[in-house]
């Protein structure tokens, strides 16, 4: 039905951090986050504590989503940058592959020039990274070990306890 | 399309409220919202216009709790209800796990009640999806209000599948954690199913 879910694991999500850890650095960038296309925050890295990271996560998606739309209306696949330039801070748009998207928040102390070329070594990075993800993910369906591991007990009194 | 996450052991699932415009799509996740403790929730984000009217999305991350160690976080989003924001509400099914469909219950919105669905259905297939294997809840919003139609009837007319319904007054909270639990409930066991 809805397609195979996105998986992260712990080997992949260390390598992915250490990426973004990388961008943030040799960028100069202030934040930079991955999140994937429907808008879930997959990992981040740089000054994060004052930024609500879930919203911006959520917007950054509807923003990619609605600009791939304007894309398809004008026959294009899709877009695949988008900048915004603010007074102060600056925010760079990119898609890697077709499903996850990278964001880099900059101010003065960097430059576009310098957060393009950056992003590019990272986003081939990335993509070799979730690459490998994908095939794990499809190594482990195919010995069940994913089903087995938490939602084959998943009960009633779980989801009650929820809404408690 | 759930994330789940190994790493920092997370659940991540989308749910969409559906249905015509003010319906109390809105009013529903304002409502969760009021009603979930502070660190339950993160920032309820409404992209509306002047005068209220959604015009891309609501968005509200939910964290309830925990399933055998993994925390479940929904992300509850809003369509525009509206009929001329149809492009913008094609775009808020991506990747969505399970929809509610909130039907407005006065006798002159049945009409609109029908189209939606409809738009539902259509919008869906373009992503790829099917109404009728997707995680699905219908709430039948407005009970309070004096020219509303009966709620057999209105099962009728637009739960051909028979899926779980519930008879909501969203302002006042009668039916909206009903609808949601029943919708969650569902992703869960999906989850089990297709993982």
């Amino acid at each position: 039905m809805s397609g195979s879910n996105l998986v992260m694991y712990e080997e992949e999500f260390r390598k992915i951090d250490a990426e973004l850890q990388k961008l943030y650095q040799q960028s100069n960038a202030k934040v930079v986050f991955l999140v994937d296309k429907n808008g879930q925050l997959i990992a981040s890295a740089g000054e994060t504590h004052d930024i609500d990271t879930t919203s911006l996560a959520s917007l950054t998606a509807g923003n990619i989503a609605a600009t791939g739309g304007i894309a398809r209306l004008l026959g294009e696949k899709e877009f695949t940058i988008l900048f915004h330039e603010g007074e102060k801070d600056n925010i760079h748009i990119s898609l890697i592959g077709e499903r996850i998207i990278l964001v880099v928040i900059f101010d003065s102390r960097s430059s576009l020039g310098l957060v393009r070329l950056r992003v590019k070594k990272t986003s081939d990075a990335i993509g070799r990274i979730f690459d490998e993800i994908t095939q794990k993910v499809e190594k482990d369906k195919g010995e069940g070990k994913l089903e087995e591991s938490i939602f084959a007990e998943i009960s009633d009194e779980d989801i009650d306890n929820l809404f408690r | 399309m759930s994330f789940i996450n190994y790493s920092s052991r997370e659940i991540n699932c989308k749910i969409v409220y559906y249905g015509p415009g003010l319906c109390g799509k809105t009013t529903n996740l304002q409502y969760i919202y009021r009603r979930t403790n502070p660190e339950q929730k993160g920032k309820l984000i409404s992209l509306a216009t002047e005068t209220e009217r959604t015009l891309f999305f609501d968005f509200l991350p939910l964290a309830l709790g925990d399933i055998k160690g993994f925390r479940v976080r929904f992300h509850l989003y809003t369509v525009p209800g509206q009929v001329f924001y149809a492009a913008s509400r094609k775009l808020i099914l991506k990747g969505v796990d399970g929809v509610v469909f909130v039907a407005d219950s006065q006798l002159e919105r049945m009409e609109s009640n029908m189209e939606s669905l409809e738009d539902l259905k259509i919008n869906l297939a373009e992503q790829g999806y099917e109404l009728e294997k997707l995680p699905y809840t219908i709430q039948y919003n407005k009970r309070d209000l004096p020219n509303v139609v009966p709620v057999e009837e209105m099962d009728k007319l637009l739960n051909i599948r028979r899926v779980p319904w519930f008879e909501g007054v969203a302002v006042t909270g009668k039916g909206v954690f009903e609808t949601l639990k029943a919708v969650a409930r569902q992703v869960l066991f999906e989850l089990k199913k297709h993982c």
